[in-house]
């Protein structure tokens, strides 16, 4: 049983990085379960996706304390679901900053210490440039695959099937772009 | 597969030839997926009761129909769905609605398996994409067995979860024959007296018929033991968090199967209930003499997870707080067309009256202009009535967007004129239906499949509805709409402004970026909620990669800081 919660800002990928993982799942023959929200909070809100795999899989849901990784797209964002990671649970966060709307105005600070905060309290935590990464390859668009890459390192998933369903989850004219941002994601992590 | 393209599967293997919808989340990707099948008929309806209509027509005329909505939708097309349960169906017909517990993207948390009782239509309720496509076609089965509409009710969480799911082939069923007959289909009293009295005999038939379905059943996993009854994705959450416990599995909501459950009831050291949102099980279970404890232990509002039902059973839920963070509200896009005519409205001091879309967010800081959201079209309807409870002297505006203009908006419009309450309505004309991830509608040129359709003109359409004073500005230029505003709101007749862009996502185009250049950090631009406009020390950044270079910043900058700077220069 494996649960992977994916935490970003709408408009991050963060849906096609749930996509790759299911299709991970289905490629290794497993049950899979993926929760997503579409609307109003894609409006550059807080997005929360959630996948299971695992041998049957019940609840499309992960609950607070039940996640083995959270991959966070923005380390606000991995503040704000942390207490969904289990004790020994792995912390894989894309090093950017987005000022949510109440720090723009200035109704809100954003924390400076968050970075030093996640580190202290969570002994796995990796912090990865996947934006940068993903810009070396082709394009920043490509961020949700650099920490695909990343993930598939840590979690020692099978690095060709991952690869596969990279591909598989990609318009076919970004393979190669992104199965690039792949290879720097699991190379550098 | 996701729960929606599921259901869209389901209902193309069930032989399902025509489907028409509105869109709204959870329930969009229903009719996005089945449109995508060979040899189906699919399409966007101005609104739900019209979409609802139309897959009662084709039922009658004898083809496997679908209807798809969110629940506040089944509001709109309440009005067929009662009749359509007097009247039958011919070939089958099935209502898809999606309930949003929690309010993910909704403006309230309604209960729809009440319409199903109070309107005498069966309701299915799959937990995952796997039952889905089978609830459908079971779905189809029942329809046409007890010649009755039947309603399939999901959940978010079900909605937008994806699960295995196997693939079947397409059974053709045909299109039955249409056999005129007025007793049944032409719904004045005398025939409906009759009709309402077929209506009691078909609720008792379903009710036994379905009492005894597989959907509905009893998981017993340990002798004295409690039972737990429950449905949807709560079922799936009670098998996680409570793996000892025997479960009672509702797949048929409505009428809900109670022989079965007091026979699942005798089996079991105590008897709950976990459902989300209303007791509607619950109730129907103390009405019927069984013994339960259900909504002493859980909320009516939202969503139920694993951990709520595992901490109110005792078992260990304790997990570490949750770290205070600032919020990260969802805000309208960078170049959104919106924002330039909220800084307008917000500027002027105007009361505002909002509809629902992406401009909803217009109330959300720094913006803040609107005042008042109920549902679809509402915006129209209450600036009337702003107006004729204050004689007139209100100075209030409604703002609505085009998809939502035609879905109920351009009736109130009506009204305005016909009753004379000389409101200004503003039309805010991003040639999508944005909110909902960009659907056609009436007004974009192109039908569900992409293909181009006839273009109802909302400029035209407003001056058929009598309007005289009527403006169209471009959205984007702000002095134009602050000038389009003031005219509207001293003329004493009816005015409508459209202000026309089309949404910043779907103009995929490389766009001119915007340079600062002697910013003397005055703060206007920052009034705009800009998500790619931040303020250092020393005035303001522009985020290149979040800006669309839409220029409303420099419209609105007193200094002229703020400069577009075609690419490549």
């Amino acid at each position: 049983m494996m649960n992977i919660l994916i935490a970003g800002v709408g408009g991050q990928g963060t849906l096609l990085a749930s996509r790759v993982l299911g299709k991970y799942a289905m490629l290794c023959d497993k049950d899979c379960k993926l929760s997503e929200i579409h609307g109003m909070s894609q409006r550059g809100g807080s997005v929360v996706t959630h996948v299971r795999i695992g041998d049957k899989i019940h609840s499309p849901v992960i609950w607070e304390g039940g996640a083995d990784m959270i991959i966070a797209f923005e380390a606000l964002e991995a503040a704000r679901v942390k207490h969904y990671l289990k004790k020994d649970g792995i912390l894989l966060v894309n090093d950017e900053k987005i000022l949510p709307m109440p720090c723009i105005t200035g109704a809100a600070n954003y924390p400076d210490d968050v970075k030093e905060r996640l580190v202290a309290a969570v002994e796995k935590t990796y912090f990865v440039n996947a934006q940068a990464w993903a810009v070396e390859a082709g394009s920043g668009k490509a961020t949700n695959i650099v920490m695909m890459g990343a993930l598939c390192r840590l979690f020692g998933f099978d690095k060709e099937v991952m690869k596969q369903a990279v591909a598989a989850c990609v318009p076919a004219k970004f393979a190669e772009l992104n199965l690039k941002a792949f290879e720097l994601g699991y190379e550098r992590v | 597969m996701l729960t929606n393209k599921a259901i869209a599967r389901g209902a193309y293997e069930a032989g399902v030839a025509v489907l028409s919808a509105y869109p709204g989340t959870p329930s969009t990707e229903i009719a996005e997926n089945f449109v995508q099948h060979e040899g189906v008929y699919a399409e966007w309806a101005p609104n739900e009761k019209v979409a609802v209509e139309v897959a009662i027509g084709a039922a009658v005329a004898g083809a496997r129909s679908m209807a798809c909505m969110k629940h506040v939708g089944l509001n709109v097309a309440a009005d067929p769905l009662f009749t359509v349960a007097y009247t039958g169906i011919n070939g089958g017909l099935v209502i898809v609605v999606a309930d949003d517990p929690g309010m993910h993207s909704s403006q309230n948390e309604q209960d729809s398996r009440f319409y199903a009782r109070s309107a005498h239509i069966p309701m299915l309720e799959p937990s995952d994409a796997l039952e889905a496509k089978e609830f459908v076609k079971l779905a189809y089965e029942i329809s046409e067995k007890f010649d009755t509409p039947v309603l399939l009710r999901e959940t978010t969480r079900v909605a937008h979860s994806h699960g295995l799911v196997e693939l079947c082939e397409r059974k053709e069923v045909g299109v039955r024959p249409y056999e005129k007959s007025a007793a049944k289909y032409v719904m004045m009293p005398a025939n409906a007296i009759k009709r309402h009295v077929v209506v009691e005999a078909r609720d008792k038939a379903v009710a036994e018929y379905m009492n005894g379905l597989e959907i509905n059943r009893a998981e017993y996993t340990s002798e004295n033991e409690i039972g737990v009854v429950c449905s949807g994705v709560v079922y799936e959450y009670v098998k996680e968090a409570l793996p000892n416990a025997n479960v009672f599995k509702v797949g048929g909501v409505h009428p809900v199967p109670v022989p079965a459950i007091f026979a699942f009831a005798k089996k079991v050291s105590k008897l709950y209930v976990i459902e989300e949102l209303e007791p509607f099980i619950e109730d129907t279970l103390k009405a019927a003499g069984l013994d339960c404890i259900g909504k002493e232990l859980f909320s009516l509002q939202g969503e139920i997870s694993v951990l709520t039902i595992k901490e109110k059973f005792g078992l260990d839920a304790t997990v570490e707080q949750p770290t205070q963070v600032p919020a990260r509200p969802p805000v309208m896009c960078a170049g959104c067309p919106h924002r330039g005519v909220f800084y307008v409205l917000n500027k002027l001091k105007l009361t505002v009256n909002g509809d629902i879309g992406c401009y909803t967010l217009g109330a959300v800081p720094p913006l803040a202009a609107v005042d008042t959201c109920v549902c679809m079209g509402a915006s129209v309807g209450m600036a009337h009535g702003f107006k004729k409870a204050t004689n007139g002297a209100s100075k209030n505006v409604a703002v609505i967007g085009d998809s939502t203009f035609l879905h109920s908006g351009v009736t109130g419009l009506i009204n305005a004129v016909y009753n004379q309450s000389g409101i200004t309505l503003m039309i805010l004309d991003n040639s999508t239906t944005g909110m909902t991830g960009h659907q056609q509608h009436p007004a974009t040129g192109k039908n569900l499949k992409g293909e181009p359709a006839p273009v109802v003109l909302l400029d035209e359409l407003c001056k058929a509805c009598g309007v005289k004073d009527l403006q169209i500005v471009d959205a984007y230029d702000v002095k134009a709409v602050e000038k389009a505003v003031k005219a509207a709101i001293a003329s004493e007749e009816v005015s409508v402004i459209i202000a026309q862009r089309p949404c910043a996502l779907l103009d995929k185009s490389p766009k001119p970026k915007m340079t600062v250049d002697g910013c003397k950090n005055c703060g206007v631009c920052m009034k705009l909620g800009c998500p790619a406009i931040s303020r250092t020390k020393n005035g303001i950044q522009i985020d290149t990669m979040q800006c669309t270079g839409c220029g409303v910043c420099a419209n609105v900058c007193a200094f002229n800081a703020l400069k577009l700077v075609k690419e490549g220069k």
